[in-house]
């Protein structure tokens, strides 16, 4: 009998790491080892981690996303909730009852006045949505048909780092998983090249120097460090240790890996350790993604009028424009989720100058993947979010002149714009007061922006949840309600 | 119900067929070894059910929520997480039992788990929970069995268990291996035979050093023939300097140490004298009672030294937010719940972080108890907003060359540098008053509390300890205290086995794993506070002087299916090296490692741009990497500076924590990542190159050679055809590159250095 067992267990063990290791594409970040049924964090003989998940829970609409998140707090009343009214009362004084107790941070805690100031740029409206947009934004004005504008966000946190940390992860305080390693550790991976979850930077030109991120942003929090969201750069490394040094071609590369499998497959028959073939399974991955994520990032078979299409920088790398067009490529790809960041949009004085320098680098850009992800029919099943951690104030922080103004942070109303992968295209949702400060028709809070997201997915955001330190987590913490009026 | 029987059929099913088809080897159809695993452990019958084991991880996983601790969102009124809950009748219905003692088949909990009807079953579908069979099962055999209730196991004081009889009387070295032969006995396994000598030194040393042997070091070794020859070894290691870095390395993930602060503008923060201390006090084996006792309270101590207030920085690791426009209040209060969080992670194991916002869902701590604990930390005259450029923000204490000289020689202060001054703490001089603070908020203050720390763990005495951190302290190490011995053993455990004997070491409560050899934990507690009296040198020394460490790590055939996850431990567990091993193995084998102890924390190689690419340029000197030169480029890896909102990548990619917040368990994860470090990391490329520079100018054979590359960086004498291979692959690459041996040598180091057996632990 012990023979049996024997045979019996090593033929199991050797047809799994067949299937799951090395055979069918499931190599990649994310789905090396499926994470439901491998891993320490399933322990088979406790019934307590059995894998509820059964993902997904209904037919998604979405495959993909690409999170253009817009760092700081981009300007809503600048750019996309046209409040003439501000103008009419520019200098005169928010009303208390307006303000109603609202927090503010310590940079206008200070000011004994709270002059409003309406926009300097104008509005106008377009499509046939008739949505108003600024002259700051004439491309993504021109493509308003094709989105879907939320004028009733809100958030709790008023400053940036809770905040951003708030919109990734559910919570305001680091620890949890980013949106993008729940959607890894989810769904899993659709390649076997490139990680699932990954992530590409910009500086703005609005705010240099303003406002820093932080890694852990992307971070897997208690999730396996295979959702972690891995860093695309514009350097000469794209990913971290990813050329072979000077004078070692790939080629040489190829043989060391084929002897070292050799050695390591020694290894496995004396030790009996099965990770070992995962972890040869990790070396042909890497070897790969040697290959993929340079093809990938490398935009010269990109044709002049796309291009053009992406607007001026689009062939300076690590720009906003270079990121968008590196975006689609990934998403072309089948990388699930692309996180963009741009940063630059915290903009306390001086916003009219700062933003229209801002706002450039995004406009034609954005409108432009949009439309090429239109073009290419991957539109439909690709989420496209646009927006920042929270909103900015409808008076002046800091001295309001004829020409000048500033805007502290603002939770309580701002502007995302979504597209693509059933999201009703040329439709605006909520509506803020005549002053820009309140939201006055239909709410929506960062959860519900993450749970209709996870929806999109076929995900129940309930539902999808992981047990960590004896509590089942998940992205919207304990709140959060699909917005099912934005879905077409 | 269906898929429950298959649980039964299917592996009856394959027995029969391996039986009669054993020479096919594509019989089955199951592929999932973990799968088919459970399959056999589903097939176990259930005879006899432990409450604690069986049957309280059930009702705190699938009913707690809405029948445990928390009385807000307690349902019908209905506790199954105390005694009195199970047997009383029900509100509504006195004539029914939750469970009927008497007529064990009319309990109303068995009738709730089994209905099929919507609105009555229980848990409830919109819970999204479920029972399985097996767990029905349990509950079921319970209930038969009279349904008793007992305190959770983790509160009771851990008593001496008597050492059990055993059949491998001669493979044991000490009381530890009884109770692990015990088990393995138990469930039909045997432990395994002593590993091979050069295997097993290089275990050690990574265990308690961190560093490798050297080729001398495994040679000595091996020829010595002594009786203590392995004892002697390991007293070599536990007297080394490099001891107390590997036990500060874990330290360091625990206090969540970081050399910036750590939010939003991240710029850098001064503790590395805290660090250099927690060295010192590994090295002199300060006790642990002690080690924490200065941590927790070194400033309040009568007649404090310099050393102790330096201690008691430990409490000041936290994150400090610079982002100018927070309420200051907001974050000072996170300040404090953090060293709450963490001192009960670190003594208690316990999750006391879900009672902030509301009373445990699972463990019998209440809101207001979380905010007694809360308290002793509470009395701080801190800022909850620091500014720009302040790298040690009050309550600090500066360090003189002078104090050095005299009792501080363990700081390790640069010639160029007069005086450091690093945080620490102090109680202000009016004791703030502490309020339970509504879901958590800093600006919802309700009930005032005192100091106390949670009843179910042991009473606050306050005859007995004074009512700050010198008394938590006295509490923490209280003769009664069931927790702190517990918690601390299994830490220390885990360091040597990679999985602790609770592998949720920071989770003893009802949600947490069980032990999986109680008796073993409690004879390690109760020796560890009593007879050892919290002396760590000496309990290490238990740990691996026992036959159950120095097992060999080569799974045996017939332990496979009876414990696949070696949780028993029939064999050493073969693990992977930590990041800071990874780089320091290359390091010290390459010849590069500068072996210098303590001192600021350096910058090393990592890819150019990383930190301005996230911080925009902003963060002060933080904006931009300076990469060190000279010798700091090869220090040990708990040198390595650490920012936190862009931690050091060669540590990040090898499954280092972030240092956020305390972590008792790193993840082990293989990616590629990893694998793309190990290949083109310069670091890597430079002691390859090194390596293979010393090794190859030697004059010997070239079979020498790889013997010689192979056991200095593997630590293991290649087998002939491992050479052969090697030296085919040499070739290879001469003929491939048309390059010297010399050079095409360097390929070959390069190739060794990424071997599994390089990173792994045997």
């Amino acid at each position: 009998m012990e023979e049996l067992h024997k045979h019996f267990l090593n033929n199991n063990r050797r047809n799994f790491l067949k299937k799951a290791g090395l055979g069918i594409g499931g190599l990649a970040l994310g789905s090396l080892l499926d994470p439901f049924n491998f891993g320490k964090e399933v322990d088979p003989f406790s019934s307590l981690n059995n894998n509820e998940l059964n993902l997904p829970h209904f037919a998604p609409k979405a495959k993909r996303i690409i999170y253009l998140f817009q760092s700081g707090g981009p300007s809503q009343l600048d750019l996309f909730d046209y409040k003439p009214m501000l103008n009419e009362l520019r200098g005169s004084n928010l009303p208390e009852s307006v303000r109603d107790g609202q927090r503010l941070t310590g940079m206008t805690s200070g000011q004994d006045k709270f002059p409003l100031v309406g926009s300097n740029y104008n509005f106008k409206q377009y499509g046939e949505s008739r949505a108003w947009v600024s002259e700051l934004m004439p491309y993504v004005g021109k493509i308003a048909d094709e989105l879907c504008f939320i004028k009733s966000m809100h958030t709790e946190a008023i400053n940036h780092d809770p905040a951003i940390t708030f919109f990734q992860t559910g919570s305001q305080q680091p620890g949890r998983p980013s949106m993008g390693s729940w959607m890894s550790y989810g769904l899993g991976s659709l390649n076997n090249n490139m990680p699932s979850f990954v992530v590409l930077l910009s500086n703005g030109t609005g705010r240099p120097k303003g406002q820093p991120l932080y890694s852990r942003l992307w971070g897997n929090g208690f999730l396996s460090s295979l959702h972690q969201g891995v860093q695309f750069r514009s350097a000469k490394d794209p990913v971290l240790y990813l050329k072979n040094p000077d004078g070692v071609s790939a080629h040489e590369r190829r043989k060391m890996l084929d002897y070292l499998a050799e050695l390591n497959y020694k290894q496995e028959a004396f030790f009996d350790d099965p990770e070992i073939s995962s972890r040869i399974a990790q070396y042909e991955m890497a070897y790969r993604m040697q290959t993929s994520v340079p093809k990938t990032m490398d935009i010269s078979d990109e044709p002049d009028h796309i291009l053009k299409m992406y607007g001026p920088n689009s062939q300076k790398p690590g720009t906003y424009a270079a990121n968008c067009i590196q975006a689609r490529r990934l998403i072309e790809k089948d990388v699930r989720f692309v996180q963009l960041y741009h940063m630059g949009w915290d903009q306390h004085e001086n916003l009219p100058t700062q933003i229209k320098g801002q706002s450039s680098d995004v406009d034609q850009p954005t409108a432009a993947l949009i439309m090429d992800l239109k073009q290419r029919g991957l539109l439909e099943d690709t989420l496209v979010v646009w927006g920042g951690e929270f909103g900015r104030t409808n008076y002046c922080q800091g001295n309001l002149t004829d020409t000048n103004y500033g805007r502290d942070h603002h939770p309580r109303s701002f502007t995302v714009f979504m597209a693509g992968a059933g999201i009703k295209p040329g439709f605006s949702y909520g509506e803020t007061d005549d002053l820009g400060y309140n939201i006055i028709k239909d709410p929506v809070h960062v959860h519900d922006l993450q749970a209709t997201i996870l929806n999109q997915f076929g995900i129940d955001h309930t539902k999808m949840t992981y047990k960590h330190q004896g509590r089942r987590f998940r992205l919207t913490d304990v709140s959060g309600h699909v917005v099912k009026d934005i879905l077409s | 119900m269906k898929k429950d029987l298959l649980f039964f059929i299917i592996p009856l099913l394959c027995v029969l067929i391996l039986k009669y088809f054993s020479s096919k080897p594509s019989v089955t159809e199951i592929y999932n070894t973990k799968q088919s695993v459970e399959l056999i452990k589903s097939s176990f019958k259930i005879d006899e059910v432990n409450f604690n084991f069986d049957v309280k991880p059930i009702l705190s996983d699938k009913c707690y929520t809405c029948h445990g601790p928390d009385d807000k969102t307690r349902k019908a009124n209905l506790r199954l997480d105390i005694e009195s809950g199970f047997y009383k009748s029900l509100e509504d219905n006195p004539n029914y039992y939750v469970i009927n003692k008497n007529n064990p088949e009319k309990s109303e909990i068995l009738n709730r788990i089994n209905s099929e009807n919507a609105s009555y079953v229980m848990p409830p579908p919109e819970s999204n929970l479920k029972l399985s069979a097996r767990e029905k099962e349990i509950l079921k055999k319970w209930v038969d069995q009279g349904g008793n209730w007992e305190p959770h196991w983790a509160y009771t004081k851990p008593k001496l268990p008597s050492i059990p009889k055993i059949d491998s009387k001669n493979w044991a070295s000490n009381e530890i291996d009884y109770f692990i032969a015990k088990k393995l006995e138990s469930v039909g396994m045997t432990p395994s035979e002593k590993e091979e000598k050069e295997i097993l030194i290089r275990r050690a040393y990574f265990d308690l050093i961190g560093l490798p042997p050297t080729i001398q070091e495994v040679d000595e070794f091996i020829s010595d023939n002594s009786n203590n020859a392995y004892e002697k070894v390991i007293d070599k290691l536990l007297e080394s300097k490099s001891y107390g870095e590997r036990m500060a390395a874990i330290w360091m993930d625990l206090s969540r140490y970081g050399d910036s602060h750590g939010y939003q503008d991240d710029q850098e923060r001064i503790m590395w004298p805290w660090r250099d201390w927690v060295i010192h006090a590994y090295n002199t084996n300060m006790t642990y009672d002690k080690f924490i006792t200065w941590q927790m309270a070194g400033d309040m101590l009568p007649n404090a030294t310099k050393e102790q207030i330096i201690a008691s920085g430990f409490n000041r690791n936290h994150k400090i937010t610079q982002e100018g426009g927070v309420v200051p209040e907001e974050y000072r209060v996170e300040y404090v719940a953090d060293r709450t969080v963490t001192s009960a992670k670190i003594m208690m194991g316990l999750t006391v972080e879900c009672a902030r916002c509301h009373t445990h869902k699972y463990d019998p701590i209440s809101h207001d108890e979380f905010f007694s604990l809360y308290s002793f930390f509470n009395n701080v005259d801190e800022d909850g907003l620091i500014g720009y450029g302040i790298t040690a923000p009050k309550p600090n204490l500066t360090i003189k060359k002078a104090d050095i000289n005299k009792d501080l020689s363990f700081i390790n202060l640069p010639d160029s540098i007069n005086d450091v001054t690093l945080m620490v703490m102090k109680e202000t001089e009016n004791l703030r008053n502490t309020y339970v603070l509504n879901r958590g908020s800093y600006d919802s203050p309700t009930k005032l509390v005192k100091p106390s720390t949670p009843e179910v763990v042991l009473k606050f005495d306050k005859d007995k300890y004074p009512s700050n951190r010198i008394g938590l302290s006295k509490w923490f190490f209280d003769d009664d205290n069931p927790l702190t011995s517990r918690v601390t053993v299994n830490r220390l455990w885990q360091q040597f086995f990679g999985v602790g004997i609770v592998a949720t070491p920071d989770d003893f409560g009802s949600q947490g794993n069980k032990p999986f050899n109680p008796e073993l934990l409690d004879w390690l507690a109760y020796t560890f506070q009593h007879h050892d009296k919290w002396d760590t040198k000496k309990f290490i020394k238990r740990i691996v002087m026992s036959s159950t460490y120095k097992q060999s790590s080569k799974v045996k055939d017939e332990n496979r299916l009876k414990d696949p996850d070696n949780t028993y431990l029939a064999n050493y567990p073969r693990q992977k090296l930590s990041a800071e091993m990874i780089r320091d193995n290359a390091l010290a084998t390459s010849g590069m490692l500068v072996n210098k102890v303590g001192g600021p924390s350096v910058k090393p190689m990592q890819p150019p741009g990383l930190w301005d690419e996230v911080t925009g340029g902003g963060g002060g000197s933080l904006a931009f990497y300076v990469e060190d030169t000279g010798e700091n480029l090869y220090r040990r890896s708990l040198y390595t500076f650490w920012k936190r909102t862009v931690p050091p990548p060669s540590m990040m990619i090898f499954d280092a924590p972030t240092r956020d917040f305390c972590s008792p368990v790193r993840q082990k994860t293989s990616t590629p990542l990893q694998s793309l470090a190990l290949m083109n990391d310069p670091q890597y490329q430079i002691a390859a190159e090194n390596l293979s520079h010393n090794i190859f100018n030697e004059d010997t054979s070239i079979e020498k050679k790889i013997n010689k590359l192979y056991r200095t960086v593997t630590g293991r004498t290649p087998k002939e055809d491992e050479i052969e291979e090697l030296k085919k692959y040499l070739n290879e690459i001469k003929s491939l590159n048309k390059i010297e041996e010399s050079k095409a040598f360097n390929s070959l180091v390069v190739l060794v250095y990424n071997l599994d057996e390089t990173t792994q632990k045997s």
